[in-house]
């Protein structure tokens, strides 16, 4: 018999879905266009060109920025996310124990305040250790990054984890493997997607980043959003449109190779 | 497992990055955000071979903040002329004594002794402007040397204007219109200035800085706004006119400080006598689109800000200048509780 | 020869000596370079604000005191902060609305990236999170370009004829709204999607074949299973947004102020520190009592795993 019925579908969710994605692509479009207007603005169209790509090139600050702001990104969300999944892995599918909530609040506690007080703290808190150690390099930035990058992470990991029951690990224990083993081959393999999910926010989380950015960083460390900051009082230029766009091509390319080395690997 | 190496091998190449050295020769400058020459700064980098990293900030108070707090690894700083005194009380700028510099005669008399640095002791003039009323024509051709655009709104830009969210700008205009005195303690004045506020913000369409693309696509049609701001619209469409309030119109400086806790002390001398330079000055002028304080520098500068009416104040209108000053703690308080009630 | 109970006991003891390992680098980097921190600002809430910004070594409760109350600065009456009030209620409604219009948009795009083949599921999740790679200010530059009198969406609906004259959508609570919802979609996006993908599809086979409807199944059966997700989803919306300012600001107009408006004008041109630190106190008080009792709540009707 022929089962034209299909268990996934639910109506209206893949035409919501569809939506979606092409209004969350909508603006980028509108930014990349715009990066090739002939006009110094960036909301009234004046003909075709790419003299702001050319000055986005000779413009070594906010190359310097940009760079920096993916740096700065790629190495918080990567430590954000392993530090998060041990988190969750220690705070999931466990009796209730002293000290889980405490450690709930504690992990979740970046989230909760606004950016200007943490970013006023950590300036206090980070002005001494810098005059008092003289080592005034991206530490504190990439280590205050990872702090508010942990919940973003934290969370997606956990509910996920919390989908999985421990039956499967219990078998692996059963069958003699070590704990270690058991978390590589069948705890890890399962989370992945939600470790990915986590990796992913915690990435978009660090780049967008201004407010606390603003307050801990030294000479030299503008990273893009504080560029665009000071940008925002004198008149912000389609130059900003030309290196997102660049960037954006940069991070398509490289997530399209990393899609595909993995893909090989299986 | 390659992949895995390799990502290894990115995530180590990240992290030594950010510990790479430094070369030598070097200036590190704090400014305002799109506010320093490009051309001038390589001009000063190739005379005195010097490495010049310029971070941004985008107002007095994050700068104070920060400066305050200390380790920063900046040089130089350039916080207006309202702040200067409170740098120099606190002990946080050099005595670099800019005026016995070679160039210091090139400072216009009228800023060579401010109040706000007598003698020039640490300062260095780096923009002048001023804050006025912007105008697009096309939509409103009545006179508009007043902050009654702003306070008092006719009826073709009800709706259509726009009021830049410089608490101090803003509060000090609101005071002018109403008949008082900067910094004034008498409650009656102020009274009438938290009404005229809360009355007049229902005509106002939004409290934004980006009135360069909002003038220009037409979502405003009038704006509080700086000179040169206006200068760059009117240039984009000729419509677009400043104007200088008659009540009494803000008079700004930013001003050129060297840290205390400056690490290239020489090379930040060297940049702030290079700035007093006639041709240099012009130089940044010509990119911030700001007036300078130096003398001879109107040959260099460029033909659309030689006569701008937005960068040289028209005589008729020099007398209702005033310098900007801050003012006492108690009152700075009450101006707060107005701006949080004009925007709760 | 120990006892099975002191081998019982001691493998629990075990079991959470190694959670608190686990969970120590997290807790360390947080401790250092968040919360720590705090005790500053909360120390700082108790002092006497600096004539020009920071603060006096002075112990004084006025910040605290004027974070609830106010005095007229005219005629020097006591009050309730109804301006602190009116703010803080601003931003909680904000919060709410986009946290539920995310939930309505995000569950069926995660539902369908969920539902994808296995080969193509990363793909739709680097998809999704790619237009977040370029910057906040940026992307809500260009959805103000859109929501313009002259944009795209006014064009648009006037070549179709559908309006004579161009909607004033820009400097709205509307513009606010979209300008949210675009921003915080992939947060609600993301762990929703975590939780959907591991959902077996055999108990959504065995409601069908018990003859629910398709609402039914989605209400009884999906629904419930995906609740971790759905929950840190609306976590990571609503806090975040109850602290956004810059969306507010650049398609609101910024003539109201936000949460964060209010504090930041404390650190800023208000030059009232302990105020500030006092205001961001309380405001965290109130978000973590609010979210443990939500996540408490919430959590009480989940599947319970041995």
């Amino acid at each position: 018999m022929a089962n034209r019925f299909s268990i996934k579908h639910q109506p209206g969710f893949t035409a919501i879905a569809a939506t979606c994605f092409i209004v969350l692509y909508l603006p980028i479009v509108v930014l990349v266009i715009y990066a090739f207007n002939a006009a110094t603005s960036t909301s009234e169209w004046g003909g075709f060109s790419f003299k702001w790509f050319q000055s986005a090139w000779q413009n070594t600050q906010v190359i310097d920025a940009t760079l920096r702001s993916f740096q700065i990104g790629a190495i918080a969300a990567v430590f954000a996310t392993i530090f998060a999944t041990m988190a969750a892995l220690a705070t999931t599918r466990t009796a209730p124990y002293p000290g889980l909530t405490f450690k709930y609040a504690a992990i979740n506690q970046p989230l909760m305040v606004p950016e200007i007080v943490t970013g006023v703290a950590l300036l206090i808190f980070f002005s001494r250790i810098k005059i008092f150690t003289g080592y005034s390099g991206l530490g504190y930035l990439i280590a205050a990054h990872t702090a508010f990058c942990i919940p973003f992470a934290y969370l997606p990991i956990r509910a996920r984890l919390e989908n999985m029951d421990l039956t499967l690990e219990r078998a692996a224990a059963d069958l003699y493997a070590t704990p270690w083993r058991t978390f590589r081959r069948i705890t890890l393999p399962l989370l992945w997607p939600g470790i990915l999910a986590g990796l992913m926010l915690a990435f978009v989380i660090s780049l967008d980043d201004v407010v606390i950015t603003e307050f801990v960083k030294s000479g030299g460390q503008d990273t893009l959003p504080t560029y665009m900051l000071g940008q925002i009082r004198r008149g912000i230029t389609p130059e900003i449109n030309a290196i997102s766009t660049v960037f954006l091509l940069l991070s398509v390319v490289i997530v399209t190779l990393f899609f595909f080395i993995s893909r090989k690997r299986d | 497992m390659n992949w895995k190496t390799t990502a290894t091998a990115i995530g180590l190449a990240l992290l030594a990055s950010t510990s790479l050295a430094r070369a030598d020769g070097e200036l590190n400058i704090y400014n305002w955000g799109n506010y320093t020459s490009p051309d001038v700064i390589k001009k000063f980098e190739a005379k005195y071979n010097v490495k010049v990293t310029i971070t941004d900030y985008d107002s007095n108070d994050t700068a104070l903040a920060k400066v305050r707090q200390g380790g920063t690894g900046f040089d130089i700083a350039v916080p207006s002329q309202t702040y200067v005194p409170i740098w120099i009380k606190e002990g946080l700028v050099q005595e670099t004594d800019p005026g016995k510099m070679e160039n210091f005669k090139n400072v216009a008399p009228e800023w060579a002794n401010p109040e706000f640095d007598p003698g020039r002791k640490y300062s260095v003039p780096w923009a002048l402007g001023t804050v006025g009323v912007v105008v697009n024509t096309d939509a409103y051709k009545g006179p508009a040397d007043s902050w009654g655009i702003i306070f008092n709104t006719p009826d073709e830009l009800k709706g259509k204007v726009n009021v830049v969210p410089e608490m101090n700008d803003v509060i000090f205009a609101a005071i002018k219109y109403v008949g008082g005195q900067q910094c004034t303690t008498d409650k009656e004045v102020l009274k009438k200035v938290r009404d005229t506020l809360v009355a007049a913000k229902p005509n106002w369409i939004a409290m934004e800085y980006n009135t360069i693309e909002k003038m220009g696509a037409g979502d405003f049609k009038a704006t509080s706004d700086w000179n040169g701001s206006a200068l760059r619209q009117r240039l984009a469409n000729p419509a677009i006119h400043y104007n200088y309030p008659k009540e009494g119109f803000g008079l700004w400086s930013d001003n050129v400080v060297v840290l205390k806790e400056a690490k290239n002390v020489e090379n930040a001398k060297l940049f702030q006598n290079f700035i007093m330079d006639p041709e240099n000055a012009a130089g940044l002028s010509a990119f911030h689109r700001y007036a300078n304080a130096i003398v001879g520098s109107d040959k260099y500068m460029p033909a659309d800000m030689k006569d701008a009416p937005e960068v040289v104040i028209p005589a008729a209108d020099k007398p209702h200048a005033e310098l900007q000053q801050m003012c006492a703690p108690e009152i700075q308080d009450i101006y707060t509780k107005i701006w949080t009630e004009l925007q709760k | 020869m120990a006892t099975a109970e002191e081998v019982a006991k001691a493998a629990e003891r075990r079991d959470i000596r190694d959670r608190w390992l686990l969970s120590a680098p997290a807790l360390l980097v947080i401790f250092l370079a968040a919360t720590g921190p705090l005790l500053i600002v909360l120390v700082y809430s108790f002092l006497t604000p600096g004539s020009y910004g920071d603060v006096k070594w002075q112990f004084s409760p006025e910040a605290w005191v004027a974070v609830f109350l106010e005095r007229d600065i005219f005629d020097d009456t006591l009050s309730v902060a109804a301006a602190h009030v009116t703010i803080f209620l601003r931003s909680i409604k904000l919060s709410v609305v986009t946290t539920i219009a995310t939930l309505a948009l995000g569950f069926p795009t995660a539902y369908f990236m969920a539902t994808r083949s296995e080969k193509t599921r990363d793909l739709w999740l680097f998809l999704i999170t790619i237009p977040f790679w370029t910057n906040l200010l940026i992307r809500t530059f260009a959805v103000l370009q859109i929501i313009r009198n002259e944009g795209i969406l006014n064009t648009i609906l006037l070549k179709l004829g559908i309006i004579s004259s161009p909607i004033q959508i820009l400097y709205t609570d509307t513009a606010i709204l979209i300008g949210m919802a675009y921003v915080y979609l992939p947060l609600m996006v993301l762990p929703i999607y975590a939780s959907m993908e591991k959902l077996d599809f055999r108990l959504v086979e065995a409601g069908y074949d018990l003859y629910a409807t398709r609402f039914k199944v989605l209400r009884k059966i999906i629904f419930p299973l995906v609740k971790p997700g759905v929950i840190a989803g609306s976590i990571l919306v609503f806090i975040p947004a109850l602290g956004a300012y810059v969306t507010p600001s650049v398609l609101g107009g910024g003539k109201n102020m936000m949460l964060s408006n209010l504090i930041e004008l404390q650190f800023g041109q208000g030059r009232n520190w302990p105020l500030g630190s006092a205001l961001s106190i309380a405001v965290m008080i109130i978000v973590m009592v609010a979210l443990l009792a939500y996540v408490r709540n919430a959590g009480k009707s989940g599947v319970r795993h041995g």
